[in-house]
């Protein structure tokens, strides 16, 4: 997930140094969670596509789930707040970037999992819009689309025929 | 150093930042429309249809801003709200008020196979930062086509007043739509420079080989390809709807410009 890390033309000695630090940011970055799913990191919704970093200076490239997603900005302050408090950290730079379209192929097992958890159904592999996903409560499969567009820009509404009742998916991107 | 702060020749320049205000202003402009059906739309389902797409047209529209802004155009938000009627470059039919909901879903539909197309093509385009976004972008408005298609079919199907109602919104867009394919005044050489790899005809075929089949299937009257110019909103000539559009728009931008919302 993490790429493009760039400490090959370091000594090594700094670079050790420096791979602690990272790790120390990447675990850092590990526990924020997406505004909307409060069980899900941004981590395992594949939304971190770089960290880089010099003198103290961290760079964090995401991928926007969505483009005109409004949570964007409140995961830009989260991210801020969260890794300004790690000791040597001078600076961070927020960038939504797309050298890369966010799908939902990136979002990793224990993501889908967590997603689960929160009562919403995981994504679909590919463009089915006409099909539904199984019940997030009951596990059911006799479930029927009502609507592709719900509560938020990534979610469609679902209706259970088993235990009679509205469901959300996350849609398939 | 990104492809924005390359130096890019003044044509190549021009006619992408034309084309950037075009699609830009075309979905601040469909985007905002479909936001004033929140609240009143025939369902609560399409309610919220309307505000997840009215959201993603405007997200569509901050990202084509953001583009301009790193070719020096200026703060994103000012080119959204401090522009005037004759700067705007979107298409006339989009700043048309909602009507009644078979015309916001025949215009919506005509749109979104346009905008489809149009984002086709561009995965062609030589402008590396738009051809990424775009990428993107054409994940979400299939959406949006596929909603809009269905919806124009169901009352297309329908007898009596709903199909009666789309008869008539047909009727009313049709002269509308002539600008919607018109590239402007870069048209020739948003082609000879790569960026937009076809013409305005062959766009504006595309889009009848993708419709006509669905009126035929609902047994909706062809009014023939749309070509009577009116007025062409890519040049800045727009109607008085869009003034009543952006004086609603720019309303709370207007009441304070330093503020910081």
């Amino acid at each position: 997930m993490m790429r493009n890390f760039t400490f090959s033309s370091r000594p090594k000695e700094v670079s050790e140094a420096s791979d602690s630090f990272l790790q120390c940011v990447v675990s850092a970055l590990g526990e924020i969670k997406d505004p909307e799913m409060p069980t899900v990191s941004l981590a395992e919704l594949g939304m971190i596509y770089d960290v880089d970093h010099h003198q103290g200076r961290v760079t964090v490239k995401l991928l926007p789930t969505f483009v005109g997603c409004p949570a964007l900005h409140l995961m830009r302050s989260q991210v801020e707040s969260k890794l300004v408090r790690i000791e040597g950290v001078a600076s961070v730079d927020v960038q939504f970037v797309m050298d890369e379209s966010w799908t939902t192929d990136r979002i990793t097992e224990e993501g889908r999992k967590k997603i689960h958890d929160f009562g919403i159904a995981p994504p679909s592999a590919e463009f089915e819009p006409h099909k539904a996903l199984s019940c997030s409560y009951c596990g059911a499969s006799d479930t029927e689309v009502v609507s592709m567009f719900g509560p938020t820009a990534c979610r469609a509404i679902y209706y259970c025929k088993a235990c009679n009742q509205p469901f959300e998916g996350m849609k398939f991107i | 150093m990104n492809q924005a702060e390359q130096q890019l020749s003044n044509n190549y320049r021009t006619a992408l930042i034309d084309l950037l205000y075009q699609m830009a202003d075309d979905e601040l402009t469909i985007g905002h429309r479909s936001s004033e059906w929140l609240g009143i739309a025939p369902d609560l389902e399409e309610d919220i249809a309307f505000s997840s797409i009215s959201q993603d047209e405007v997200g569509h529209a901050t990202f084509y801003f953001e583009l301009l802004s790193e070719l020096g155009e200026g703060d994103p938000d000012k080119l959204a709200f401090a522009r005037t009627k004759e700067k705007r470059q979107n298409a006339r039919v989009l700043e048309r008020p909602n009507h009644d909901w078979a015309y916001t879903i025949a215009r919506g539909y005509f749109y979104d196979v346009f905008d489809h197309i149009r984002l086709q093509e561009l995965l062609q385009t030589n402008y590396t930062p738009l051809q990424k976004g775009v990428q993107k972008i054409l994940r979400e408005e299939r959406y949006h086509l596929l909603h809009m298609e269905t919806w124009f079919e169901r009352l297309g199907v329908a007898k009596g007043e709903a199909k009666g109602r789309l008869e008539n919104a047909v009727i009313t867009i049709w002269p509308d739509l002539t600008d919607l394919f018109s590239l402007g005044r870069s048209n020739e050489i948003l082609r000879k420079e790569g960026i937009f790899p076809i013409s305005e005809s062959a766009l504006s075929d595309k889009w009848t080989q993708q419709v006509k089949p669905l009126f035929d299937r609902t047994e909706l009257m062809w009014p023939g390809t749309p070509h009577v110019m009116t007025g062409n909103g890519r040049l800045g000539v727009h109607t008085s709807d869009l003034q009543q559009l952006l004086d609603m728009m720019t309303e709370v931008y207007r009441s304070d410009l330093i503020a910081t919302w």
